[in-house]
C-alpha cells in the first residue's frame, strides 16, 4: 500500500520584490480647493503593477478621497485616460516599470476639458463632438436580398483601423489645437467620422464629409501627430484624419 | 418593417457654410505654395551664395543685373507672393488658435492683412521700377556700371 507522499515540500517562493514609488498627483476638490494643487504619494509596488495600481494603493490604504474614473481596468472601457508624466495614457495599461522610477511619475487630469475634481473631467463637450459627426450607420431602404448588407474583407479592411476606437478622449485631449480652442471636433470624433465615412455599407459619406469640411473640422489639424502617440489603441489617427481630408478634397470617400 | 430613424440630432447646430470655404482653399494653398516655394527659395539661395564666386559676388550690382533680367524679375515676385501669402496665412491660423477675444483677433487679424498688402505692393513695386541708373541723376552718386551721359 503506497500512500501518495509528496517527495520534497513545494518551493515557496520568495518574497516577491518590491519597490517605492513616488507619485504626484494633481488634486483639485472643488468644495476645498480654488486651484488645483500637487500632492505626492510614496507607494509600495510590485514589478507587474500598473499606475491604475498605484492609484487603487493610494485610494485604498492613504487617501480615500482621491477620485479618478475606471470601469474595466483592463484598457477596453476607456474610463481611465490620464496624463502621465505629460503624455496621455490609460492608466490601466501603463506598467510602472516602464516609466522612470528614480523620478516621481506625475499624473493630472487629461487636458481641454473641464476639471471636476482631481483626475475626473466633464466629457459631454467631447462626446458633443463625437455626437455631431453622426457616429452610426446611416443606411436607407432595405438591402439588396432584404436580409443583411454583405461587405467584403477588403472593403472591411478600409476602415478596420478606425473601429477601434474606445473613445478614452486620450487623443482628443492631447491635440494642442483642442486645448486652445473649444470649437475644433477632435481626432477622436474625426477617427470616428472616417470609420462611417469609408464604410461601404453606409450612404451619407458626404453628410459627414460637409460636416467636417467646416471652419472648425479638419483644416484646424496641424499634424503635430500627439493623437497618433497618445492612442492606447494604437490608431493612426493621423493618418485618419489626413484620409479624410482627401476625401473632402476628391468629394467622395 | 420600418427603419428606424436616425437617434439623434447632432448636439451642436453648425451654422450653414456660403460662398467659398476659405478653410479650405487656405489649407490647399499652403500645400501648393510650400511645394513650390523649396524650389524657389533653394534656387534662390544656390544662385545668391553658392554659385559663381558664390557670396562675395553680392553688391548693389549684383541685385541689378539680377533685376534686369526678366527671368529673375518673375521668379522673385513669385517668391514674394507666395513665401508672404503662405507666412501671413501661418500667422493666421495661430491668432484663430490663440486669441480668443473676438476684439483682440480682430485687430491682430487686421494688422496681418495690413502689413501683408504694404509689403506685397512695397516689393512687387520695387521689383517693376527699380532703375539703378536713374535718368538725371549726379554722377558720383550713380554706381560705376551705369554709362557715362
Amino acid at each position: 500500500m503506497s500512500n501518495a507522499v509528496m517527495e520534497s515540500k513545494p518551493s515557496v517562493p520568495d518574497e516577491i520584490p518590491t519597490f517605492t514609488a513616488t507619485l504626484i498627483i494633481r488634486r483639485f476638490d472643488p468644495d476645498v480647493d480654488t486651484e488645483p494643487r500637487w500632492q505626492d504619494f510614496d507607494v509600495e509596488l510590485h514589478g507587474t503593477d500598473r499606475v491604475l495600481d498605484a492609484l487603487h494603493k493610494i485610494k485604498w490604504e492613504q487617501d480615500g478621497s482621491l477620485t479618478f474614473r475606471r470601469s474595466c481596468a483592463h484598457g477596453v472601457c476607456g474610463s481611465d485616460a490620464m496624463r502621465i508624466n505629460g503624455r496621455n495614457r490609460l492608466a490601466c495599461k501603463t506598467l510602472i516599470k516602464d516609466l522612470d522610477i528614480s523620478q516621481p511619475i506625475y499624473v493630472e487630469a487629461i487636458k481641454g476639458l473641464p476639471l471636476e475634481k482631481d483626475l475626473v473631467v466633464d466629457m459631454e463637450p467631447f462626446f458633443d463632438s463625437f455626437k455631431s459627426v453622426n457616429p452610426f450607420l446611416m443606411a436607407g431602404g432595405l438591402p439588396k436580398d432584404g436580409k443583411e448588407r454583405k461587405q467584403s474583407p477588403v472593403e472591411r479592411a478600409r476602415f478596420d483601423d478606425t473601429t477601434k476606437c474606445i473613445l478614452c478622449a486620450a487623443c482628443t485631449s492631447s491635440c494642442p489645437v483642442f486645448w486652445t480652442d473649444g470649437q475644433y471636433f477632435g481626432p477622436a470624433a474625426i477617427v470616428n467620422a472616417h470609420r462611417f465615412i469609408f464604410d461601404s455599407r453606409d450612404e451619407n459619406a458626404q453628410v459627414r464629409l460637409d460636416i467636417l469640411n467646416d471652419k472648425e473640422g479638419v483644416w484646424r489639424c496641424r499634424t503635430t501627430f500627439n493623437c497618433t502617440d497618445a492612442c492606447p489603441r494604437g490608431i493612426q489617427v493621423t493618418q485618419a484624419i489626413a484620409e479624410v481630408k482627401q476625401a473632402i478634397l476628391r468629394g467622395k470617400p | 418593417m420600418s427603419l428606424i430613424e436616425a437617434p439623434r440630432s447632432p448636439a451642436i447646430q453648425r451654422r450653414k457654410k456660403r460662398g467659398i470655404n476659405w478653410e479650405k482653399w487656405g489649407w490647399i494653398y499652403m500645400r501648393a505654395s510650400g511645394v513650390v516655394l523649396i524650389v524657389l527659395i533653394f534656387g534662390h539661395l544656390f544662385v545668391n551664395l553658392v554659385a559663381g564666386e558664390g557670396v562675395n559676388a553680392i553688391d548693389f550690382a549684383f541685385v541689378a543685373g539680377k533685376l534686369a533680367d526678366p527671368f529673375w524679375v518673375v521668379w522673385d515676385t513669385l517668391l514674394l507672393w507666395l513665401a508672404l501669402i503662405h507666412g501671413a496665412n501661418g500667422i493666421r491660423t495661430i491668432i484663430n488658435d490663440y486669441a480668443n477675444q473676438p476684439v483682440v483677433r480682430r485687430i491682430l487679424l487686421g494688422a496681418v492683412a495690413v502689413s501683408t498688402a504694404v509689403l506685397l505692393i512695397l516689393g512687387t513695386l520695387v521689383i517693376y521700377t527699380f532703375d539703378p541708373c536713374p535718368a538725371g541723376s549726379p554722377a558720383d552718386l550713380l554706381p560705376s556700371f551705369c554709362p557715362v551721359p
